[in-house]
């Protein structure tokens, strides 16, 4: 059997088991409960719980993109109504993988928003990896990241004493040790997707820089091979 | 007996009928029953599972001898439909979990449905063998070869009866065209086309042709930065085949003409119902993202299922729904503790019986509601074991939302969040319900006077 990755649906199975109990501290802003506890640090709790969905949704080997515009999304808003500049009183540190929670409460919020647009982004480059080629479109071989990184960090392993934050000024830095060589060559541009009826070329278009003959052939044998394992058995017609 | 007809004078009393799966309280991941569809006659019932499988119940014939037990529901067909596979790209693997089945309407003696995973589209004939040639002049009973040379007389091979046998073929593969997960499947009401959708995308597709689809919606950004919505379920119109819906996690629906123009990312009608200023939340987006959007029959309303609600929209009035039904408001004071475990995000179906005069959803504690849009009246039963006794009445459920809880309630805080109703059907013309619980199937009939 082929190893799964983490899987979102059973931890929420796992989870969702425990009864809920009323808990006021948890409750949103709006709610009448909420004025007994202090609407700044209700929402900063709700605050760092978002960052760590969206760190465990982008673990994830493939994540669910509408739970992670969604959590994104909340996060927007429960940033644009935090106090951009207040102090907040010291959190209690949040029962999760050990190291990341201090992490992400040094993480600045202005960097967070950079950072999650940055991580949408990579997804949109690491999804354009996954095209077969169509025809009746503009032949070329799938898009692929442009010195972007995969979304899906591996849990600890990014975040040595000298990285710091998770996130914090983008990811480049995170990434020192990795070697995008194959991916930076720019070989393919993002090619356009499906049988677009006004077929467009978008501003994000690259133009292909040149490479050398064996990497090349290296990469095209990857996408032949590739092509040959993802093709069904033509069926019975 | 026409639904409907009966809900102006009577509630219709529902009987529990069938529970099909096991009832170890192990659950296998794999037996999680991820869609459940009525073919357009009711004579079958197909359920997807997380294992790939599909298994297709066929509705006996009714007896004369027992007038009271209408036909049952036993296994017609089972196969594995969908198998894991892993992108070597992406290093990635796609899960075999069937996300939709979708039957397409009978046209001879063989049964034909779509069913997807989260990246390809199977179309698969199903079809009964029960006879078999015999007298082959070059072959033996065996099928081995005879010799020529022994062959004296020529004979012409008869079909003579067997044991009926349900083959399920797969005719056609539709893959390599969805980058994001496909969340609906669609057939078109010419029979021809259906249409898939993803997070993003939606392709219309021949059946005829599968190496190449026609993009009709993307809404893909150009910066991926700029995502901010995307598309959670699509629905082509029961009778204008140009006319199709899809919903966003906005809470928004969307209604385009293929007509207007081949890429439609300019809608023909915005459906959108205002923010209400006192609910607002930080989880307003959350629970405004629309789960499913079903037409009715008729094709004048639509159907959406929210967190909280269903709401029913007349297709010619945009800025506000023309009914709204709360499924379970009691969990609007727990939107937090759901938002951290993640049940906020669950996605559940809503469906119209025959009639389109009663819509039904689930929520948890195996609990279902139905909702008589003509008397407004509402009832909430559960799908349980404990009452599976043959044709025994389901009993009304009650939640108690506070204060002094009732013999016969349950508290919100006693309902167990891992037991969620996503998946029902309902039989195109009868009052004949089908009920997924986990991994058991639950068939629920009207009462029979």
């Amino acid at each position: 059997m082929l190893s799964k990755g983490l899987k979102r649906k059973q931890e929420e199975e796992e989870e969702g088991k425990e009864a809920l109990a009323v808990d006021t501290w948890w409750l949103g802003p709006g709610h009448p409960a909420v004025a007994h506890a202090p609407p700044a640090v209700a929402s900063r709790s709700l605050f760092d719980l978002s960052v760590l969905k969206l760190h465990h949704s982008l673990q994830q080997s493939e994540p669910d993109l509408q739970h992670l515009v969604l959590v994104v999304n909340t996060l927007r808003r429960i940033q644009a109504c935090m106090a951009p500049t207040a102090a907040l009183p010291p959190m209690p540190s949040l029962p999760t993988a050990p190291g990341i929670a201090d992490n992400l409460l040094a993480s600045s919020d202005a960097s967070l928003s950079a950072s999650m647009a940055s991580l949408l982004e990579d997804l949109s480059h690491i999804e354009g990896l996954s095209q077969a080629p169509q025809p009746l479109v503009d032949e070329g071989p799938p898009g692929h990241p442009t010195g972007g990184a995969p979304p899906s960090l591996g849990a600890l392993d990014l975040l040595g004493p000298a990285t710091g934050c998770l996130l914090v000024d983008g990811l480049e830095g995170l990434f020192e040790d990795t070697d995008t060589s194959m991916y930076d060559s720019e070989l393919w541009a993002p090619a356009s997707e499906g049988h677009k009826s006004s077929p467009e070329d978008g501003p994000g278009k690259e133009e292909a820089p040149e490479l050398d003959e064996a990497e090349l052939d290296y990469l095209m044998d990857v996408l032949v091979g590739t092509q040959a394992l993802e093709r069904p058995p033509g069926p019975g017609c | 007996m026409i639904p409907g007809i009966g809900a102006f004078t009577r509630d219709i009393l529902w009987c529990f009928s069938q529970v099909k799966g096991t009832m170890e309280t192990g659950t296998t991941e794999a037996d999680i029953i991820s869609t459940v569809e009525f073919n357009h006659t009711g004579e079958l019932l197909a359920t997807g599972d997380k294992g790939g499988r599909v298994v297709i119940f066929q509705r006996e014939q009714e007896s004369k001898n027992q007038v009271h037990r209408r036909g049952e529901y036993n296994v017609y067909s089972t196969f594995q439909s969908h198998e894991p596979e892993f992108d070597y790209l992406k290093s990635l693997e796609i899960e075999e979990k069937i996300n939709k089945i979708r039957w397409l309407p009978q046209q001879n003696a063989a049964y034909f449905l779509l069913s997807t995973n989260d990246k390809t589209v199977k179309l698969w004939k199903v079809s009964e063998r029960d006879k078999r040639p015999e007298g082959y002049n070059l072959k033996d009973e065996e099928g081995r070869l005879r010799d020529p040379a022994t062959i004296t007389t020529l004979r012409v091979p008869v079909l003579r009866p067997m044991d009926l046998m349900v083959e399920a073929t797969p005719r056609r593969v539709f893959a390599n065209a969805h980058t994001y997960h496909i969340n609906s499947i669609s057939v078109n009401s010419d029979y021809e086309t259906y249409m898939s959708a993803d997070d993003l995308r939606i392709n219309l597709w021949n059946f005829e042709i599968t190496n190449q689809s026609f993009n009709i919606v993307d809404i893909k950004p150009a910066n991926m930065e700029e995502l901010t919505e995307v598309i959670t379920a699509a629905e082509f119109h029961p009778h204008h085949c140009n006319t199709f819906v899809y919903s966003s996690s906005k809470g928004t629906i969307r209604l385009c003409d293929m007509r207007a123009s081949a890429l439609c990312d300019r809608h023909t009608k915005f459906f959108e119902e205002p923010e209400d200023p006192s609910n607002r939340s930080f989880f307003s987006e959350i629970i405004s993202s629309i789960s499913d959007v079903k037409f009715s029959h008729s094709g004048r309303y639509i159907m959406t299922r929210d967190y909280l609600t269903v709401k029913v929209w007349d297709l010619n009035m945009e800025n506000r729904p023309i009914e709204t039904y709360q499924v379970h408001d009691y969990l609007r004071s727990k939107l937090c503790s759901l938002y951290e475990n993640d049940c906020i995000f669950d996605k559940f179906e809503c469906v119209w019986n025959g009639s389109d005069s009663v819509i039904m959803t689930g929520s948890y504690n195996n609990f279902f509601r139905m909702f008589d849009r003509n008397t407004k009246r509402d009832v909430t039963l559960e799908a349980s074991r404990e009452n599976s006794k043959p044709r025994a009445i389901l009993k009304p459920r009650k939640v108690c939302v506070g204060g002094k809880r009732r013999k016969d309630e349950i508290s919100v805080d006693s309902l167990d969040f891992s037991k969620k109703i996503l998946h029902t059907a309902w039989h195109p013309s009868e009052n004949i319900i089908a009920v997924a619980a986990t991994n058991n199937l639950y068939i629920f009939q009207d009462k029979v006077n």
